[in-house]
């Protein structure tokens, strides 16, 4: 079995079984970045574009790498260095992509939906490497397989996700997968970052972190934008810091063993202390290891159709 | 040129009529309205259709040069549309005066309302004179022009609105802009409220907008996108009423959509406040969820709201509440609207669906009698803008709607008029449509 759709666009749309499937094809492909060699042929032939609109170091990174370790041909593109500063429209860039034929096109764009809108014009498959606010599945997938590869499972497993929900994709796309694979899930953060109605998606609501954090098995904290001040959604960094940031001391609450992760970049001292960041429950580098054995995956499933090295 | 309009159901609100009459046309004027409970005319085709130029003697009626036969059809004053934009001057690929007005004509309307936000605006004589003069000339249904509330929109200094007055503007407004300054809005009542122009305002306090591109509800959080709460119309709908009852000014607050609204123009009502208001069809019809897919398509502001929002319209609109259906009818181009969502501009539009999605959603459904759905979409924006319009009676201009209530239909935007493609609706299935659109006793538009 494979995936059933051309794209991979969330985590809304993946079911059980494809998630399933993506975890244990990661697992494949971990054996590969531990070889000294790391080349298999998987998608020789085959040509990968990154359409980076926003910044990006590890998704980027971790695409190309994944690219090339199978084969492929990969392609970097950033709206900073395109046509798209001369005005472009989102839908042209699609078609004259399209043109030079590539197999796969992985997206990272501000506005939600964006990703949607590109695979609808393209017979490429595409990647959505994290659409606005929307969702960004392939991290959310590297996330569940970190989960499971420490824990052997995710079912019934508790997660609290911290920080600043209104306008994290990493959030809504790990609430939908980590729900589906049968995890509970809670939110904490000011009032000012949690969206209207979020109890709606099957959460739990908090406003303080050591309630939020006692019992849970996953802690995920969210990088914190430092504009948000600007908007009026949290007073200072010191503030913030003092209420939501993750410490030493805050965890005491929580249970000793208590995963702790972040999808990167963090802000050291801000949303994560340092000594919790660097410290022995934090998975911050396995996220990032794990991400591009995920990646692989997904290029895999999506483009590879042969078989893997 | 006479026209005898035949074995119609006229419905003329104004009037509380519902009767099945005959309406005798002669140059441009009703001239006789004739009772016929035998329904005994003469030389009728088939259903809907419309024999031409059959000058033949009529029983007393006296020579006519054209029967239309409007039977099974209702006959109702022409239909009004008092919150258009006509796009001319300024940006003619969306839509020109005599495009907009052909999908007036289209969809039964026989008189609009333009918004100012032309480019140049509509804050001078010099623009209202370009609109009339070119309605005058090329437009198919009559052309009411609104005037601006503040020079350039820009919510600063009054436009000139005694001199937009006299060239013929009816309202004035920043629409598509709120004017944010209670001070100015104040004032811009006060000065109006001297020739008893009302004051139409676009309910929207920026500040809680932010760059919100739909409504803040569940699915704005589902979907990850930036949210316009509900309070950001509410409020300013809140401060423009107490402002009204400062001022003792008409206040018209277009496009309602949020529950919160409603309630505070009930109460402003009941407390004899001068305020009015206006629903759009889509309001009526569709909710949040039509954004789904992100569908640039059902991006208009305000936003489509809640299920509850659509609950609070519907009652406001049966119990009178919301006076007005009007379709803030806004075109796009198609490159403008086929963008991510964030970037494709608000606006839908109407004019050639209004009546059917009126007619479907509360009419049919029975929430409306068919009497109060005509009257708020022509008797009640014609008092509400002090138009000699929107009633049928012997000596009134011949602005007629003629339209079958019943008639289903799939709306298919590649065939609209409008120059414009921009609605929610295509592909739907709805139940009724104008059959002839006559102006001034001259037939516009006919199916």
């Amino acid at each position: 079995m494979g995936l059933a759709g051309k794209d991979l666009l969330s985590m809304q749309e993946l079911t059980v079984d494809e998630i399933r499937l993506i975890l244990d094809t990661t697992e494949s492909m971990k054996d590969v970045a531990r070889r000294d060699i790391k080349k298999v042929p998987a998608l020789r032939g085959k040509t990968l574009i990154n359409l980076f609109y926003e910044s990006s170091t590890r998704t980027r990174t971790s695409f190309e790498i994944a690219g090339k370790w199978l084969s492929a041909d990969v392609i970097n593109i950033s709206a900073s260095s395109s046509s798209v500063t001369k005005g472009e429209s989102l839908k042209d860039t699609g078609l004259t992509l399209q043109a030079m034929h590539p197999d796969i096109v992985v997206i990272r764009h501000p506005s939600s939906g964006a990703a949607e809108f590109l695979a609808k014009r393209l017979a490429a498959s595409v990647i959505n490497a994290g659409d606005g606010a929307h969702e960004h599945p392939s991290q959310a997938l590297l996330d569940l397989y970190t989960i499971r590869e420490k824990l052997g499972r995710l079912e019934g497993l508790k997660a609290a996700i911290i920080g600043d929900i209104a306008h994290s994709r990493v959030a809504r796309s790990n609430i939908r997968g980590m729900q589906k694979m049968g995890m509970e899930v809670r939110v904490a953060g000011p009032r000012t970052m949690l969206p209207r109605f979020i109890e709606r998606l099957g959460v739990e609501v908090f406003t303080d972190l050591e309630r939020a954090v006692a019992e849970v098995d996953v802690i995920m904290m969210l990088r914190l934008q430092i504009e948000r001040q600007q908007a009026g959604l949290f007073p200072s960094l010191r503030e913030y810091s003092r209420l939501f940031g993750l410490t030493a001391q805050r965890l005491k609450v929580a249970q000793p063993q208590v995963l702790i992760m972040h999808p990167g970049p963090i802000n050291r001292g801000v949303e994560i202390a340092p000594d919790v960041a660097d410290g022995p429950f934090s998975l911050i580098l396995n996220q990032v290891e794990n991400g591009l054995a995920v990646r692989m995956a997904l290029l895999y499933l999506l483009a590879g159709g042969g078989q893997a090295g | 040129m006479r026209i005898l309009i035949e074995g119609g159901r006229v419905i003329d609100p104004a009037h509380a009529v519902d009767e099945q009459m005959d309406l005798l046309i002669e140059d441009g004027r009703i001239i006789r309205l004739i009772r016929n409970a035998a329904g005994s005319t003469p030389s009728s085709t088939g259903k809907g259709k419309s024999s031409k130029g059959s000058k033949s003697q009529v029983n007393e009626i006296g020579p006519v040069d054209r029967v239309m036969d409007a039977t099974g059809l209702v006959v109702c004053p022409g239909l009004i549309d008092m919150h258009v934009h006509l796009r001319q001057p300024g940006r003619e690929d969306k839509e020109t005066i005599a495009s907009g007005t052909m999908a007036a004509a289209r969809g039964g309307f026989t008189a609009v309302c333009c918004m100012p936000n032309t480019d140049p605006v509509n804050d001078s004589r010099s623009v209202t004179d370009f609109i009339l003069d070119t309605s005058k000339r090329e437009g198919a249904v009559q052309v009411y022009p609104v005037g601006a509330i503040t020079k350039g929109l820009r919510g600063e200094e009054l436009a000139e609105i005694g001199e937009l007055f006299e060239a013929g503007c009816v309202a004035i407004s920043d629409d598509g802009r709120p004017v944010m300054s209670a001070e100015l809005m104040r004032r811009a009542m006060e000065y109006a409220a001297m020739f008893d122009l009302p004051v139409i305002q676009h309910s929207e306090d920026l500040h809680l907008s932010g760059r919100g591109v739909v409504h803040e509800g569940f699915v704005s959080t589902d979907l990850g996108l930036r949210g316009i709460p509900a309070a950001s119309e509410a409020v300013m709908v809140a401060r423009d009423i107490l402002l009204a009852e400062l001022t003792g000014a008409r206040l018209h607050i277009a496009h309602v959509s949020a529950a919160e609204s409603v309630r505070l123009i009930r109460d402003a009502k009941a407390r004899g406040v001068r305020v009015s208001c206006e629903a759009t069809p889509h309001h009526i019809a569709l909710t949040e969820d039509a954004i789904r897919g992100f569908r640039t398509h059902a991006k208009m502001n305000p936003p489509l709201r809640s299920e509850a929002d659509r609950q609070a319209l519907l009652e406001g609109l049966c119990d009178g509440t919301i006076d007005v259906i009007a379709t803030d009818h806004a075109p796009h181009t198609v490159q403008e609207k086929e963008q991510e969502l964030d970037l494709a501009p608000f606006g839908v539009i109407g004019l050639e669906t209004a009546l059917a999605v009126t007619l479907t959603t509360m009419v049919h459904s029975g929430m409306l009698s068919l009497s109060v759905a005509i009257a708020k979409l022509s008797s009640e924006p014609a008092r509400i803008l002090n138009l000699p319009k929107g009633r049928i009676a012997e000596g009134t201009d011949a602005d007629i709607t003629i339209f079958d209530p019943n008639r289903d239909w799939t709306v298919e935007s590649s065939t609209f008029a409008s120059k414009s493609r921009n609605t929610p609706f295509d592909g739907w299935r709805l139940k009724g449509g104008a059959v002839a659109t006559l102006v001034a006793g001259k037939v516009v538009w006919e199916a």
